[in-house]
């Protein structure tokens, strides 16, 4: 047999519906795997081992029993951006260094239902402001593909720690990319859901109007799984859509006859990396061999989007993190004598330079005589944003382009530069302003080995195009290279 | 756009209860210069006329019966305070 870590969680599925396997022996082999391997990747903040055996054992019975549902007693992995009972959630803030929640997300709800097994939290950039993860408080993850690369961020540890091997399948978090730039680096597939698709109860917000919840795999089956369990209506999420989830398994082995695909120009700027256009133009011309009818789009205010989101995203933030004061949970600085002392101190020594930018941003925005001047211009151009994409799915089902510029860059190349850091992001913020879906799927890999990442954008709800088009070009493209030995 | 002043970022960190050391001072006082250069760019958009989003999905107001539920216990509540006494969370005296 195959090392156990190696599979798919499809793979996992049946070994373990035939009883060739136990939920107790995977899990085993992922925590010794972690042992083995994640002092060099750096992928985990918590390791939940005793939690995990026991989940394991409690799915084996109920699987004994015959109440099998597609998680049990697959070992995943969570960002540690979502609430935990009972298990250290820091959001890789000292701000949150100790933090037990009293309570579980909801989607930590719908995995404990499905009595899948948690492995632990991973790192992630500091309260998911970042893409690289080395904005962690704590420590920064490497891609598992080369060690002296970021993995992408912010949700890195969710991405490294899947293609690290370190766990069948991981949960991460989307606000300008944090889901598919990591994915793209690390040779994954992750999707950012439409907005209101997931839960985000108990997800730590950074971005209300932008953060969704999404799942980072193998392969484009076992996304379509994740997604699956983790998607329905939540009354404790306001936000969240009150639509039947459609089934995303059944949709992947559709042909593409008839589908047409858009190619907008705007994604393909002077100054990208030439591997990365051709990985993207020749995965193109396998989804029209495939029978997708490609056609040209335009998307016409993508230029603007990253100004557009960092005034948005920074001054939702700054008022959500306004919560952080000492008073509740967290962190709490010494030394102060009155309590707006203990607000400044606690905040000052709690936050990390990014977040502390960030909040100083947004503040500003958002303050006594700027507001019309950023914040509302940035609402309108989000607007007009959100239109580009009207247009272009009132002629195309699906948008192929690429996920980030480049392939993964060395950590500490663009520590010092957070605006060169910002335009990392440059093709995935404009999905998160309009609030659609969109995946990276592994499409190419560079001369140096590096893992490319196609993006494939559909209209709200659409998830299921985005799935059939991905799992096309995955079988068609094949591996793009044996997983990292590390 | 108008560059913003030492004066001004100082003012900002009052809002958002930061504080910094005069060198933070300095070198926030240029990143922030080059991110808010950056985002001046949309003063090219003429967006006159054009709605704000808001919200990515045209939702509205989600209401629920007011009936009462399961709530946290305060004692797992206040498990991650600070600084507890009873049933209540301990701050510096502010009157």
């Amino acid at each position: 047999m195959a090392n156990l870590v190696d599979l798919t969680i499809s793979s996992l599925r049946q070994l373990l519906d035939q009883r060739e396997v136990s939920a107790v022996e995977v899990t085993r082999a992922y925590l010794e795997r972690i042992e083995k391997v994640d002092s060099k990747i750096k992928a985990y903040l918590t390791v939940t081992g005793d939690q995990a055996m026991e989940a394991a054992r409690a799915a084996d019975e109920h699987m004994a029993s015959g109440e099998t549902a597609p998680l049990t007693g697959i070992p995943l992995g969570i960002k540690d951006v979502i609430c935990t009972k009972g298990v250290p959630t820091t959001c890789a803030s000292r701000m949150l260094e100790g933090f037990i929640p009293p309570y579980n997300a909801t989607l930590m709800e719908r995995l404990n239902g499905q009595h899948a097994v948690i492995l632990g939290k991973l790192n992630m950039d500091e309260f998911a402001m970042g893409s690289s993860t080395e904005n962690s408080a704590f420590f920064p993850t490497h891609n598992p593909w080369d060690l002296k690369r970021i993995p992408g961020g912010s949700s890195g540890g969710s991405a490294a720690s899947v293609a690290a091997r370190t766990c069948a399948g991981s949960f991460g978090s989307d606000t300008g990319g944090s889901i598919r730039q990591p994915a793209s680096h690390c040779g994954v597939v992750g999707i950012k859901p439409t907005y209101g698709r997931v839960s985000r109860f108990g997800l730590i917000a950074f971005a209300s109007s932008l953060d969704q919840i999404g799942p980072i795999a193998r392969d484009v089956t076992d996304c379509a799984i994740l997604l699956e369990a983790a998607s329905g209506y939540d009354p404790k999420d306001s936000t969240s859509v009150n639509k039947q989830v459609p089934s995303y398994i059944g949709s992947l082995k559709e042909g593409l006859k008839g589908l047409r695909i858009g190619v907008p120009e705007e994604y393909f700027i002077p100054g990208m990396d030439p591997e990365v256009e051709e990985a993207i133009r020749n995965g193109v011309s396998t989804l029209k061999e495939q029978g997708a009818e490609i056609i040209d789009i335009n998307l016409p205010h993508t230029e603007f989007a990253v100004a557009t989101y960092y005034i948005i995203a920074p001054a939702e933030a700054s008022s959500n993190l306004s919560r952080y004061d000492g008073v509740k949970y967290g962190f709490r600085a010494e030394g102060y004598r009155d309590l707006l002392e203990m607000y400044t101190r606690t905040r000052s020594a709690g936050f990390g330079p990014e977040v502390k930018r960030r909040i100083m941003v947004g503040t500003y925005c958002l303050s006594a005589g700027y507001y019309d001047a950023y914040y509302k211009k940035a609402s309108k151009v989000r607007t007009l944003i959100t239109r580009d994409f009207q247009d272009a799915f009132a002629r195309c089902d699906c948008i192929a382009a690429p996920v980030a510029p480049t392939p993964a860059f060395e950590l500490g190349e663009k520590k010092d530069d957070p605006l060169q850091m910002y335009l990392s992001d440059i093709f995935t913020i404009p999905v998160n302003l309009a609030g659609i879906p969109s995946i990276s799927v592994p499409c190419g890999i560079s001369k140096e080995g590096l893992p490319i990442g196609m993006q494939l954008m559909a209209g709200h709800f659409q998830e299921e195009t985005i799935f059939k088009v991905a799992y096309n070009l995955e079988l068609t493209l094949g591996k793009i290279g044996d997983w990292p030995e590390i | 756009m108008a560059k913003i002043q030492k004066s001004e970022v100082e003012h900002v960190a009052k809002l958002a209860r930061l504080t910094f050391s005069q060198a933070e001072i300095d070198s926030l006082t240029d990143q922030l210069n080059d991110i808010l250069t950056y985002i001046g760019k949309l003063e090219e958009l003429d967006s006159t006329g054009v709605e704000p989003t808001t919200h990515a999905l045209k939702l509205t107001n989600c209401f629920r019966g007011d009936e009462v539920g399961e709530s946290l216990p305060v004692d797992e509540a206040l498990s991650n305070a600070p600084q507890r006494e009873g049933g209540a969370f301990v701050v510096p005296r502010i009157i």
